[in-house]
């Protein structure tokens, strides 16, 4: 057992060292991009006081997170908040989803940012326009996986309403609800994931606090001990975001 | 009102229509059914016995003739018909006390308070012997067990008459025998009006007062009805040598293997043979 548990993390470790390994070579033979070591002390140095604030050009690792995220919550709960009704509402009615399928196909291939400048038009700032570009591009996987989720509900269950005869209420709280829950769920990591990705290029053009002004400000500054350190913080942040989401989803399955 | 035509089913066709054009699966059903009587439908696969009884139930609108409940005209499920499904068809996010509260409380909520819902659940989950089990999930416990709980959500609403689709078929054969025994005891006790679809003979003949055997489809009917005169309460065991159980039994599979194979099965009708063990060997039953 004990035996076992260590294998299993030799495995990941051995991925990881490699890649610093890697790392380091590429470093070692370009002066201009820094190496492990450096890249570390320059985020010991950074994550001492993720909080200071010398004006609005200025401030801590940990408020440029904060503000990433909370224009990714406000975003993308705007979209949860529109995109999982209107699911609900295409995979329930078919006028409606007929009439908007042809919508949905149009506009969800469209890269994320070739939304900013209809932003930009519309709400006449910045920051409006970057949770814009948030919401929506996280809308779509939501309307569509719960749309699916809606019509693929098995007929016995909606077979079982018919013959207890329930509500609207009972059949949405009782049965449409929990059947479509797993793929709601879907829906929503897979939502957060791309607003996840979208922040940073978004806040690049848009500026203020946050993740993605702060990796073009340090580009600016050639500071890329940062810029790489920004990476790290994206990706684990990501990671968490999902890790949180999955556990949520095993808890609210009941099958 | 007649009681002697509880359920009454009048010239009822059943046309579908599919995307190869309309497909006519029922024409010409004829049927009374009694209060009190248990009556089984059997039939090859597709021959339309799961919609005659759906047709009861309300969740097929028949395309023409008459289908009466109580002298009513069948629009739709109403509590009056409690149906018990094929593969037990409970809500996997409900424990077994709230799949049956939900038809309890659909049923009865305006006229009685919480704590008599309540009762009258503990009740329909007691009836099926499945008290301990209340509050397991449907994933917990054995299928025959979620069987239990979907007799006792049809049981609870305390219909008129029972309606069950194959509801042993997928169970193993001890199982579907116990179950089985249990659900005499229960419409002894209860005395509900069941109309069951089945495609096993032994249950047919052990549980039905008349046995309706259907014509194969498409355009089934009723071929032949036969009237199962042995007392209750019965006893499998005794049944088993018992010379009209058996001339019951052997009138039902002469029906279905001899007079009206199964197409699929490859054999073609030949009446004169008369060895019932013979036609028994045709593989055929399986396919229902």
């Amino acid at each position: 057992m004990w035996k076992e548990r260590s294998l299993g993390l030799l495995a990941p470790f051995l991925g990881l060292l490699g890649f610093v390994l890697l790392w380091s070579l590429v470093s070692a033979t370009n002066p201009q991009l820094p190496g492990p070591v450096s890249t570390w002390a320059a985020a010991v140095e950074l994550f001492k006081d993720p909080f200071y604030q010398n004006g609005p050009n200025d401030q801590g690792i940990g408020w440029n997170i904060l503000n990433s995220l909370a224009r990714v919550g406000i975003g993308f709960g705007m979209a949860a908040l529109i995109g999982i009704p209107l699911g609900f509402i295409i995979g329930r009615v078919k006028f409606f989803n007929d009439m908007l399928a042809p919508i949905i196909s149009l506009l969800r291939p469209v890269s994320p940012l070739a939304w900013l400048p209809i932003g930009l038009l519309v709400f006449q700032k910045a920051e409006p326009a970057a949770i814009w570009v948030i919401f929506i591009s996280s809308i779509w996987p939501m309307i569509i996986n719960t749309a699916v989720g809606v019509s693929r509900i098995p007929q016995d269950y909606l077979n079982v309403a018919r013959v207890l005869n329930l509500s609207s209420w009972k059949l949405f709280t009782k049965i449409l609800l929990p059947a479509t829950l797993p793929y709601v769920m879907t829906g929503v990591r897979l939502a957060i994931g791309v607003a996840w990705l979208v922040i940073v290029a978004a806040e690049m053009l848009t500026g203020g606090v946050g993740l993605g002004f702060w990796v073009w400000d340090e580009w600016n500054n050639l500071n890329v001990e940062h810029i790489i350190i920004a990476i790290f913080v994206v990706g684990l942040i990501g990671l968490l975001l999902e890790q949180f989401l999955l556990l949520l989803a095993s808890r609210l399955r009941t099958e | 009102m007649d009681s002697s035509k509880y359920v009454q089913l009048e010239h009822v066709d059943m046309v579908f229509t599919t995307k190869k054009g309309p497909f006519q699966a029922l024409q010409e059903v004829n049927l009374n059914i009694a209060e009190g009587e248990f009556v089984t439908l059997i039939g090859h696969s597709g021959c339309g016995k799961s919609t005659v009884l759906n047709i009861v139930a309300g969740l097929l609108n028949h395309t023409s003739g008459v289908a009466l409940c109580a002298d009513r005209e069948i629009r739709g499920p109403g509590p009056d018909r409690g149906v018990v499904f094929q593969n037990h068809s409970l809500l996997p996010w409900l424990t077994c006390f709230d799949n049956v509260y939900l038809a309890v409380d659909r049923v009865f909520a305006a006229m009685e308070t919480k704590a008599q819902l309540k009762q009258r659940t503990h009740e329909a989950l007691a009836m099926v012997g499945l008290t301990h089990a209340e509050h397991k999930f449907p994933n917990e416990i054995s299928g025959g067990m979620k069987q239990r709980v979907g007799i006792a959500r049809a049981l609870a609403m305390d219909p008129k008459v029972l309606l069950m689709d194959e509801p042993f078929g997928a169970l193993d054969a001890l199982t579907r025998a116990h179950l089985q025994d249990e659900l005499m005891k229960i419409t002894a006790a209860t005395h509900k009006t069941v109309i069951m679809v089945t495609h096993d003979v032994d249950e047919a003949v052990l549980l039905s007062d008349r046995i309706v055997m259907m014509t194969n489809g498409p355009s089934a009917t009723v071929g032949e009805i036969l009237k199962v005169d042995l007392p209750r309460p019965r006893n499998r065991l005794a049944l088993a040598d018992n010379p009209t159980y058996n001339h019951y039994r052997a009138d039902v599979l002469r029906f279905l293997y001899e007079k009206h194979a199964h197409k699929e099965a490859g054999v073609t009708p030949t009446p004169a043979v008369d060895n019932v063990v013979e036609l028994k060997q045709v593989p055929a039953k399986e396919a229902a």
